[in-house]
């Protein structure tokens, strides 16, 4: 019995031990900690890997990119010192700044910035497409890219300059040369902290350190642009996924910064002592509502201009959101605010109408056969546009079916061309975020590559492909301008997807954080706690 | 009991072979697809499969489990499908703060139930039996996150005594742990309150009614003596097997517990699993929760030993 009692106890023991060696390190009292609740949880320490966008503000932490977008979303240099053009725009050098290196003290070289641009360019969608009319991609020396085009290309500086998934981050080339379908091994950067690998705890803490050695810009910081100062000694990521739990830690005191509260928590948090909310984003997030133009009814056009005149993005706005402080209303497919924001094409979707809807529904072939809408029960955002638009589609005389899942199977399920009767769908709702649809090539969804090439939904309209190339080529940006107005016409009166609103999912931080950075993607340098 | 014990754990094999079995069909028939949720919105039909094919998620069901079946054999769950790392470390990371608040709960819910329910049978029929019934059946209704937010709002916002969330060892901070780990252990052990003090009433209420007691009683022993010394442990097998079976419940319970004060455990490490379709993680968890159920029961049976005598194996 006693050897029994013993073996308990040897289990109980055994159980515990490792929480002995997992005691981690904290950080020294003088430090200057940044405590921070991030959007979501960081999984994947590679950003070329995949697009979660909590892996790219990882990724602005820990590496640094040769061009990126200022406030004004107009690109600026960054890793680059200078950069020249030849006169027939086909040869692109540019020459690497003074004092980069990476985290374990080599120099940045032009090659690694190519080897990195290489894998980048086999995963992004914008990367795919300049690597298509890159002739050689090469390191003259040490500090000098050249990059020889086959054709004059519009998009060179906001490709590599671009903002959100993914992101062309540059890491050194042993890390470059790594599949683009696999992980990178490390996690080596240039940029203005340190990731603290042994302090990671996957679902809980991610932590970074200031990078001592990281040489600035001298401009100010400007959204992705300008000096990345870091100005606190640790950033620690603190992930709290239970939102009423981050909200009270915040009124606590117990973290400095919640990156996104949802809208209804905002009242009793600017209520609390101490704590600020804003809007921190200036081009807020696009809700999408995506039919499936490779089955009926959706394959007709005429109905799914109907279901865009049943559009009302107020309605949507209001009950996925209530608090008119975080939406506007907008019919541009380009980001609202953004340098191509338009009008062009909006006369269908600009005065929504149940009743004139339903009078376009029925002079379509629709036979009332049900429609499966695809609802995402655990994103209260998309949920609720899921339920808004069950309800206006009934209102105009269609039959719905809400197929209740979680966005995981929804990713799954949206990925099935089948027919609904063979597990298909017709409809389910998405958002961009404002910097992801800035312009056609980047607005993803008003592609129409068909059932090969274009995204989910698979419109197919080869003429606005060619469009979209022409967008792409086009070197003049008066002439870019007007190409980008013809599109969204096109894309509007083609029914490509509905635009249900935009929406700002605001910050809520202590108001001793200073230096917030306005932009779309979360930045943490350049912020400072005062303690 | 050597040979019990030996036969107990050559038992485990089998039971853990129908679990892995079972676990491993249900993730790969249920919807969700890792490959997609890694690719993300821009990924075109070939990347996914490209993913999928780097991922091994293309082979057929018996191949993956056979693979599975084979790094199990040797001691590996498996590499986490999004972070890329060892579910073992994975694991490691999060056992600690799991492994503190379950110990903990039943301690503070052994420490409380079993006077209580011991007062309750010995006062059966009074007004003290009949308000410590109607707490315990409280304690079984409210649900844990309603009593969490309460219990944080009255005592982290209102009253500023403790921490909202969050977790610190206690082999780096004991006064931090104690801090950190109140809220969720009184939160958490109120449904075990409610369970551990009705079983005790009924057993000790069962136990009162023996004729040993009378004798007892008629030799002039106290009530205290009765009570501690021939009621109580009489009465212990049921309330063993009760505490036995909260450990059950606690592998339930910790999950909610955890997301309210976001205490970074294995209940959290699982819900984020199954969300993201980590089929490694949920894998090697419900193996690890399906073989610490198994030891748990295996030591109630040890512990039925020493407070009955006349059992034995």
């Amino acid at each position: 019995m006693i050897q029994s009692t013993r073996r308990a106890l040897l289990f109980a023991a055994a159980l515990a031990v490792p929480a002995l060696a997992l005691a981690a390190p904290q950080p020294a009292a003088a430090e200057k900690v940044l405590r921070v609740i991030p959007h979501a949880d960081l999984k994947n320490l590679d950003p070329i890997w995949t697009t979660a966008y909590i892996s790219r503000n990882h990724g602005y932490l820990v590496y640094d990119t040769l061009f990126a977008l200022d406030e004004n979303l107009q690109v600026q240099p960054q890793m680059v010192d200078t950069w020249t053009v030849s006169d027939d725009k086909l040869t692109w050098t540019f020459k690497l700044r003074d004092g980069l290196n990476w985290h374990d003290g080599a120099p940045v070289t032009a090659e690694d910035c190519v080897a990195s641009l290489r894998r980048w360019g086999a995963r992004d969608g914008m990367g795919q497409a300049l690597m298509d009319v890159i002739a050689s991609l090469t390191a003259a020396d040490a500090k000098t890219i050249v990059m020889r085009l086959k054709e004059p290309y519009g998009l060179v500086l906001e490709s590599i300059g671009k903002i959100s998934s993914n992101v062309p981050f540059m890491v050194p080339k042993r890390m470059a040369e790594t599949d683009p379908f696999e992980q990178m091994p490390e996690t080596i950067g240039s940029g203005p902290f340190k990731f603290s690998k042994e302090e990671w705890v996957p679902g809980a803490k991610v932590v970074y350190l200031k990078n001592e050695a990281y040489v600035p810009r001298s401009e100010p910081a400007s959204g992705a642009a300008g000096g990345k100062i870091a100005k606190v000694d640790r950033v620690e990521w603190i992930y709290i996924p239970d939102q009423q739990t981050a909200m009270n830690a915040l009124i606590n005191g117990e973290v400095d910064y919640y990156e996104n509260p949802p809208p209804d928590l905002a009242p009793i948090l600017e209520a609390a002592e101490g704590v600020v909310v804003e809007v921190n984003d200036p081009l807020g997030n696009q809700g999408m509502l995506r039919m499936n133009h490779l089955h009926p009814p959706f394959n007709n056009v005429a109905v799914r201009r109907a279901v865009l005149k049943s559009i009302d993005q107020n309605v949507y706005m209001q009950a996925a959101v209530g608090n008119p402080q975080f939406y506007s209303v907008c019919d541009s497919y380009y980001a609202c605010g953004s340098p191509l924001e338009t009008n062009a094409g909006n006369k269908l979707v600009t005065s929504p109408s149940i009743e004139e809807a339903a009078k376009m529904l029925k002079e379509t072939d629709y036979d009332g056969t049900p429609i499966v809408l695809i609802q995402p029960t655990d994103i209260a955002i998309l949920s609720a546009f899921s339920l808004v638009t069950a309800q206006r589609l009934r209102a105009i005389g269609m039959k719905v079916e809400l197929q209740a899942m979680d966005w995981s199977t929804l990713t799954s399920r949206r990925a099935v061309k089948e027919p609904i009767d063979k597990g298909g769908w017709n409809i389910f709702h998405t958002w961009w975020i404002g910097g992801d649809i800035t312009n056609p090539v980047l607005a993803t969804g008003m592609g129409g590559g068909g059932v090969e090439r274009a995204w989910f939904g698979w419109p197919d309209d080869p003429k606005i492909e060619e469009m979209r190339s022409s967008f792409a080529r086009e070197t003049d940006a008066g002439k870019q301008k007007t190409l980008a107005d013809a599109i969204q016409d096109r894309a509007i009166n083609n029914g490509a997807y509905g635009n249900v609103g935009t929406f700002f999912v605001p910050v809520a931080y202590r108001d001793n954080v200073k230096g917030l950075i306005k932009s779309p993607v979360q930045f943490f340098w350049n912020m400072d706690v005062e303690r | 009991m050597l040979a019990f014990i030996a036969k107990r754990m050559l038992a485990t094999i089998p039971v853990l072979g129908v679990v892995a079995l079972f676990v491993f069909l249900m993730l790969r028939l249920s919807p969700g697809d890792p490959a997609s949720i890694i690719a993300g919105d821009y990924a075109s039909p070939s990347d996914i499969e490209r993913i999928r094919e780097q991922l091994g998620l293309n082979a057929s069901i018996p191949v993956q489990f056979g693979k599975w079946i084979w790094t199990l054999a040797h001691g590996d769950l498996g590499i986490s499908i999004f972070t890329n790392l060892p579910v073992t470390k994975l694991i490691a990371q999060r056992v600690e703060p799991t492994l503190m608040l379950s110990l903990t709960t039943l301690v503070f819910a052994v420490l409380i139930a079993v006077p209580l329910g011991v007062i309750a049978a010995w006062k059966a029929g009074t007004w003290i039996d009949r308000t410590i019934m109607i707490l315990a059946v409280a304690g079984f209704s409210i649900p844990v996150f309603v009593l969490g937010y309460i219990l944080i709002f009255q005592f982290s916002l209102e009253l500023r005594w403790l921490p909202v969330q969050g977790y610190t060892s206690p082999f780096v901070d004991f006064w931090k742990f104690t801090r950190h780990i109140t809220l969720p252990t009184v939160t958490l052990s109120v449904i075990y309150i409610a369970l551990i003090t009705r079983i005790t009433r009924a057993s000790v209420i069962e136990v009162l009614e023996e004729d040993y007691i009378r004798t007892a009683r008629a030799k002039g022993q106290s009530e205290r003596i009765v009570l501690l010394r021939h009621a109580l442990k009489n009465a212990a097998v049921p309330i063993v097997t009760v505490i036995g079976l909260g450990v059950a419940l606690l592998i339930g319970g910790v999950v909610i517990t955890e997301s309210v004060f976001n205490i970074p455990g294995l209940g959290r490490l699982v819900v984020d699993a199954i969300l993201k379709r980590d089929y490694p993680i949920i894998q090697g968890l419900i193996l690890v929760f399906s073989m610490v159920y198994v030891m748990v029961n295996l030591v109630v049976d040890i512990i039925y030993t020493i407070v009955d005598p006349r059992i034995r194996y």
